[in-house]
């Protein structure tokens, strides 16, 4: 296995492991979306906490949050290598550097928009995992939409929630259409649409994601 | 050539690799616009000779924008502020009269400088001696029609082959890559019936050798593509990456 760990670790296999572990996390993002989602029916959590729960007690879902866990933390990890090892490659910097004449702001910030989705999962596992997950205060009367009412009541959360998903539209922007470059797939016939989803997708699911705080603080989904 | 520019150059002096540089100003004044950069260059350079100065070092060659020898990273961008040339074919009425222009080498882990704007540009000879080669029999050349090649095929492989190694793509870049350089020079080879007896371990070597002389990785931000002279698409990059995986995964 040699040969495997050999190309891994070379300057394209570490774009490989970007590229397969951000896909996944595109695709979780679709089922977390899509789930949450479910508040804006107004009734009062219902769907909402019955998907919370299956999610809570199906094994197979309890599975995969491992392995997403694990995705994450590989993508954060590689993330991380990458930009160390970039660094390097140019030990003295530019003295005048006209980055917008050649390419996108926030195609060449992905490490720092990364880093700040990293803090924003942070705070955000804090509110909802560590609660629901590793606490006794998820009760019938106390549900886990309950919980997002009282979290998102403050205005100090809903902007953190609000740039943490414009930080998520720009860092999927580039990631998205990037991660099929990587993976070999650029073809006139279909690399416009990829870039056409991608740009769909990011903002779609970001503008979803964001409208939830921005509701519940407004109380506009009871 | 007597013109009517008065230009500030803020321009990257360094004796050798070995010690520190710095930038120095100079005036040059009545310049033409119809003057390519390098002749700018040679202006001032002529007056440092008169004056009893050092001149400013810089690489040139074929001056018609084939050779790939000039370089300079001029106010931020690599050939200077137009799209697809290169600095010999960058023209003084790109710049307005009064301007402040900087000039710096490229600047990579993997292009040392060897004097003021010259660098070392050789990792790139030992990427091609890596892999980007064919082996051919002795003897009279085959008639070139016994080997079918489908149109499209020879066009992106004669697009690739365009590249002449100048460089920019590892100057534009963030991470100061070589994808662009490399992903070229392997398809190139790669599209073409000559080159499939090497194909998997040209993708192999040349990768490896690129990783061991220091380039950076691929962010896919453009900017080389963008900033090539040349016109090399990002679609080499992506070839690139299909040949290396499946040489990793299929090779013994």
């Amino acid at each position: 296995m040699a040969w495997l760990s050999k190309s891994l670790n070379s300057s394209l296999g570490k774009k490989l492991l970007m590229a397969i572990t951000g896909l996944f996390l595109v695709s979780f993002l679709v089922v977390h979306c899509g789930l949450n989602a479910t508040v804006f029916f107004n009734d009062g959590g219902e769907t909402f906490n019955k998907g919370a729960e299956f999610m809570a007690k199906n094994p197979f879902i309890r599975t995969m949050e491992i392995v997403l866990f694990g995705g994450l933390l590989l993508h954060i990890l590689d993330g991380l290598r990458l930009w160390i090892d970039n660094k390097k490659k140019r030990p003295v910097a530019y003295a005048v550097v006209d980055g917008a004449a050649n390419s996108k702001w926030y195609s060449r910030s992905m490490g720092l928009l990364g880093t700040l989705l990293l803090l924003f999962i942070i705070i955000h596992l804090k509110h909802f995992w560590y609660f629901s997950r590793l606490t006794d205060n998820l009760t019938e009367e106390h549900t886990l939409f309950h919980e997002m009412q009282a979290i998102f009541a403050s205005p100090v959360v809903v902007v953190i929630y609000v740039l943490g998903c414009i930080s998520l539209a720009y860092h999927l922007l580039h990631g998205f259409q990037s991660a099929f470059q990587t993976l070999g797939w650029n073809h006139p016939k279909y690399t416009p649409t990829i870039k056409c989803i991608g740009a769909a997708y990011s903002i779609i699911i970001s503008i979803i994601f964001a409208a939830m705080p921005i509701a519940f603080h407004l109380n506009l989904i009871h | 050539m007597e013109g009517n520019l008065n230009l500030t150059l803020k321009i990257w002096r360094q004796k050798n690799a070995q010690t520190a540089g710095k930038f120095e100003t100079y005036q040059v004044s009545g310049i033409s616009e119809d003057m390519s950069f390098l002749e700018m260059i040679d202006v001032l350079n002529n007056r440092l000779i008169e004056e009893g100065d050092d001149p400013v070092a810089f690489d040139h060659d074929c001056r018609e924008g084939i050779c790939g020898m000039c370089s300079m990273y001029i106010n931020g961008r690599p050939h200077g502020p137009n799209k697809g040339v290169t600095t010999c074919q960058l023209h003084m009425r790109s710049f307005q009269d009064g301007q402040t222009i900087t000039i710096e080498p490229w600047r990579a882990e993997a292009f040392p400088v060897i004097k003021d704007l010259v660098v070392n540009r050789s990792a790139f000879d030992r990427i091609i001696a890596a892999g980007g080669f064919i082996s051919v029999n002795t003897g009279n050349a085959q008639d070139a029609n016994s080997l079918p090649i489908p149109k499209d095929h020879a066009d992106d492989a004669f697009a690739a082959a365009a590249c002449i190694g100048c460089g920019a793509c590892v100057a534009a870049c963030k991470n100061a890559s070589a994808m662009l350089f490399t992903s070229a020079k392997i398809s190139q080879l790669a599209l073409l019936p000559q080159g499939q007896a090497e194909r998997a371990k040209r993708a192999e070597a040349m990768v490896a050798q690129m990783d061991e002389e220091g380039f950076g990785a691929c962010s896919n931000t453009g900017a080389c593509e963008a900033e090539c002279p040349k016109g090399i698409s990002l679609e080499n990059i992506a070839r690139m990456n299909r040949e290396y995986f499946s040489a990793v995964f299929t090779s013994k």
